[in-house]
């Protein structure tokens, strides 16, 4: 029972998630924090004030207004400039063992720690 | 039991092992191999003398076109400069220039001092146009085929050695 109530919750805030992001609108601020400033050490566009970044704002601006989602947005940057530019990276073949694994070891590390108790007790 | 612990903490430890060395080997600059071998972009582009809008059709009758973003207040541009001059003399080869984020009276300075290598000539004030290029810095070329395929993009000055390749390809 207890089992069960633990799959719906975690079934329930996987969903959700999406759910809940599909609502949004497009947020500016929250899409140049994810790009990277390519001519800057380690700071996103939000971060930086350098040319690039001031330019990559007013592009970002644009296709807004066009009205791109913040994947499309993603996927015209990383189109540019290559995946490095977001610092997210996208679900694609290359990166797939990247999303996939922590969900992986989470499940194979609840198994081994609730077979381990199991056996304690 | 006790084997598979020892079993997962040595697979753990190698795996750790392996992103250190993945991530740290990995060539973080950035590369222009996202762009090569693609269209180029749609663009709507101002001429130098507000004259005319260059689109893509502009450079679909030639056969080949090297786009070059400079400024004048680019240092590398200048090295450079003699290459483009160099390249503005040989065939199948037509130049378009973008003057990125310059003031309008220092770019035409430039240009008579160190001579007009381009068939046509744009200006990107803001550099917004210059992003559907994937251009991070200037300067940078871009050379297209009648296609309008990217065949090859150069960051940074063109060098002599880019002057030979680009002269085996448009030949």
């Amino acid at each position: 029972m207890k089992l069960n109530l633990l799959i719906f919750i975690y079934i329930f805030i996987f969903f959700s998630k999406f759910t809940f992001a599909a609502e949004n609108t497009v947020d500016p601020n929250q899409i140049h924090k994810n790009l990277r400033c390519l001519v800057c050490q380690g700071q996103s566009i939000s971060d930086s004030n350098s040319d690039f970044a001031q330019t990559i704002k007013l592009v970002v601006k644009d296709l807004i207004d066009e009205g791109k989602t913040e994947e499309e947005i993603y996927s015209f940057m990383s189109d540019k400039y290559g995946d490095w530019i977001v610092f997210k990276p996208q679900f694609n073949i290359q990166n797939s063992l990247l999303w996939i694994l922590p969900y992986i070891v989470l499940i194979f590390g609840g198994f081994f720690i609730f077979s381990f108790l199991k056996k304690r007790q | 039991m006790q084997k598979i612990i020892k079993l997962i903490i040595l697979f753990i430890f190698l795996f750790v092992i392996g992103i250190f060395y993945v991530s740290l080997t990995r060539d973080t600059n950035y590369n222009t191999s996202s762009l090569i071998n693609k269209e180029t972009p749609e663009f709507k582009i101002i001429s130098f003398d507000e004259s005319n809008i260059y689109t893509r059709n502009d450079i679909k009758k030639n056969t080949f076109t090297l786009i070059n973003f400079w400024a004048s207040w680019c240092a590398p541009c200048k090295i450079e400069h003699p290459i483009l001059m160099k390249l503005s003399q040989t065939k199948n080869l037509v130049i378009l220039g973008i003057n990125f984020k310059d003031k309008e009276i220092q770019a035409k300075s430039f240009l008579n001092e160190l001579g007009n290598p381009y068939d046509l000539l744009a200006k990107d004030e803001n550099g917004k146009q210059s992003v559907r290029f994937g251009v991070y810095g200037i300067p940078e070329s871009i050379l297209i085929n009648k296609n309008l395929m990217i065949i090859k993009k150069f960051v940074g000055p063109l060098s002599f050695e880019d002057y030979n390749n680009i002269l085996k390809i448009i030949e």
